[in-house]
């Protein structure tokens, strides 16, 4: 054949579509809110696992890498004999310290898939007031690597991180316990570490993580100033910070680390257990929800496609008498849904697109500031594979029914 | 040698509903290529029952089927539909055409499934159907706009369009005035005369019948007369 054969399905599939307006409005309508809805909600699901997540890497890394505590074993053994031996188990006091830091921290800087790496001291402290002394944690850290990984100067309310550095007993205190303190940029404070060490330090920022239980208990210092606080030498290190090139692997990614430093890797998710439980109930509602909705407009478009089956069913007759064969029945109704989900969907994208935009530069102020919503790739293409999956089963199911009976059974009606 | 088109051996069908009857009787015929057949016989006695099984409308029947010399009676609808698409067409006894298309595209539309002509040939095709028909003019029409007689006309234009080895039409000039049938049988004539087309028309009009080459008269379901004579 030197020319192309008219596609009579589509042109049938088409007229349909023209000829029926209302009816094709009406069930693409359906397409565009379920759709629309279905992005919305996962983009507002994305944007809760964003921002949290966000919050949580202000203070901790993707993965935390320190040794852990030992338990005593018992010497004697007790398997094989009938004496009974009385056993007290109690934590090693060995030191916490990660043997030759700089040789682990080169090692992992190695890792193709670890983004950053910086060590960090934490101290058990007393703030010093005139009377009583608040107990709190300073964290050792390397200021600029630390704000690296951390972004810390996007929390720091007065002052700048960059000043640690510069002087060496320094520090960068919690808002919380800066106004405790009443205390300010400029000002000394004193501090007695768990060893009963007693320093005066020089307040050189503050910050506010809106995490009131760190505002109000942690203040950064320099590693070297942590370890003096100690008593300990230069290469005293009981925290290695990891930062991975993707967060969300990092529950697979710590396992890796353990066996190769031989030490104990903690993943940001097993640190936060109960966080991300609830974290996950709120997952498991928002699918829920947004694919009960999917499923309701599905079923509206099931129904009204099957509408339109029935009424075209004399014409399905007609085209099978005169020569339209079971497949060409199937391909005109399927053509017909899925042009209606086409249209459906192409609505249905740009309403969630305006809707997550809109949400997106609303400011809810406080903890939060803007609206977190956040327009995520895979949920626009979930929604889109859906729309055409559910107008897809829509226009076959009933068109699968329709292209089976005999042309007769239907003009004798 | 006349050349036999389509033959039916022993057809025989019940209908279950409401009550188990026997709507077709031992039904053995042949049809001759190039031959204009009639077929009459009283309301209700299974005419239309009948053509719908030749044009292998309706499968639930039994006894043999030979179209083309081949045997269809067990081939399976897609099958069938391919060969309602190329080698018959046919003429409902209620004219049966799709309401949302033009006269244009209903007479059209056969053609292009079976896709075997340019859409321009076929659209050309499908006016002189038309024009043939005497209803030029009213090819861009939507077919529901048009009266009875007219839509039975269009009708018969789609049947011609694939130029099918056998017509069939169940009362095809019921809604026609005399100059329209007349004009229809003149058409019907000429097909089976010039162009070796066969055809097969259930009818009403005696004068229709007593005009083509045999008619097979019909009573309760069987066939009395294989070649009825018009005194
Ligand atoms: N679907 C059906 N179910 C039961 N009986 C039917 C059905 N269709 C037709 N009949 C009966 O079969 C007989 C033959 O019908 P039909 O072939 O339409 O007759 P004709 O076309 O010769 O007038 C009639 O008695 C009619 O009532
Ligand atoms: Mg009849």
């Amino acid at each position: 054949m030197a020319f192309k054969k008219h596609p009579i399905n589509t042109e049938v599939a088409y007229t349909y579509i023209v000829s029926n307006k209302r009816l094709t409005m009406v069930a693409a309508l359906g397409v565009t809110l379920g759709i629309a809805v279905f992005i919305f909600m996962n983009s507002m699901l994305a944007g809760f696992d964003k921002s949290s997540s966000e919050a949580f890497f202000k203070s901790i890394p993707h993965i935390r890498i320190y040794k852990d505590d030992e338990i005593s074993k018992p010497f004697a053994n007790q398997t094989g004999n009938n004496i009974p031996v009385i056993i007290n188990p109690k934590v090693v006091p060995a030191n916490n310290t990660i043997i030759n830091p700089k040789q682990v921290i080169q090692l992992l800087k190695n890792q193709p898939d670890v983004a950053f790496v910086t060590p960090q001291l934490t101290v058990g402290i007393f703030y010093n007031n005139a009377k009583t002394q608040i107990s709190g944690r300073a964290i050792g850290i390397l200021p600029e690597e630390a704000n690296q990984m951390f972004n810390m100067e996007s929390y720091v309310v007065e002052g700048s991180v960059n000043n640690l550095k510069n002087n060496i007993n320094g520090i960068l205190l919690g808002a919380g316990v800066a106004s405790k303190m009443n205390v300010k940029e400029g000002d000394n404070i004193s501090i007695t570490s768990s060893i009963g060490m007693t320093k005066v330090m020089k307040v050189i920022g503050v910050f506010q993580t809106n995490n009131s239980v760190v505002d109000k208990t942690t203040a950064y210092i320099n590693i070297a100033f942590a370890q003096q606080l100690l008593k300990k030498n230069a290469s005293y290190i009981t925290d290695i910070n990891v930062n991975i090139k993707d967060y969300t692997k990092a529950k697979a990614y710590a396992v890796n680390l353990a066996q190769l430093t031989n030490y104990k890797a903690e993943d940001w998710e097993t640190a936060n257990e109960t966080y991300m439980a609830a974290t996950k109930m709120r997952a498991i509602i928002i699918r829920f929800v947004s694919i009960s909705i999917l499923l309701v407009a599905g079923f509206g478009i099931y129904n009204i496609l099957n509408m339109t089956v029935m009424q075209k069913i004399n014409d399905i007759a007609i085209l099978k008498a005169i020569g339209f064969n079971g497949f060409d029945v199937v391909s005109i109704f399927v053509s017909q849904a899925l042009i209606i989900g086409l249209i459906g969907i192409v609505f249905g994208v740009l309403f969630a697109s305006i809707m997550v935009a809109s949400l997106q530069s609303y400011y809810v102020g406080g903890d939060i500031g803007y609206f977190p919503i956040y327009f995520k790739l895979s949920n626009f293409i979930k929604g889109v594979a859906f729309g055409f999956g559910v107008t897809f089963l829509a226009g076959f199911i009933p068109a699968r029914k329709a292209a089976n009976v005999d042309p007769v059974s239907i003009f004798r009606k | 040698m006349k050349e036999i088109i389509l033959q039916t051996k022993s057809i025989t069908k019940h209908f279950y509903e409401p009550v188990e009857f026997k709507v077709l009787d031992d039904i053995s015929f042949d049809v001759y290529k190039g031959e204009f057949l009639t077929v009459i016989g009283k309301s209700g006695c299974g005419k239309s029952t009948l053509l719908y099984i030749l044009s292998t409308m309706d499968t639930e029947f039994e006894g043999e089927l030979f179209i083309d010399n081949q045997n269809v009676s067990r081939w399976k609808q897609d099958k069938l539909a391919t060969i309602r698409n190329e080698k018959i067409g046919f003429v409902f006894q209620f004219h049966y055409l799709l309401a949302e298309f033009s006269c244009l595209k209903n007479v059209m539309i056969p053609a292009l499934r079976l896709g075997k002509l340019p859409y321009d040939v076929i659209e050309e095709k499908a006016y002189q159907k038309l024009e043939l028909l005497g209803l030029k003019d009213q090819a861009l029409k939507p077919s529901s706009k048009l009266s009875g007689g007219q839509q039975q006309r269009v009708a018969i234009a789609r049947a011609l369009i694939n130029d099918p080895l056998i017509i069939m039409g169940d009362e095809p000039t019921g809604n026609l005035d005399s100059v329209n049938t007349q004009n229809i049988f003149s058409i019907f004539k000429e097909l089976t005369q010039e162009f070796g087309q066969t055809i097969i028309a259930v009818t009403h009009d005696n004068d229709f019948a007593k005009a083509s080459d045999r008619t097979i008269e019909m009573q309760d379901g069987k066939i009395i007369n294989q070649d009825y004579k018009f005194n």
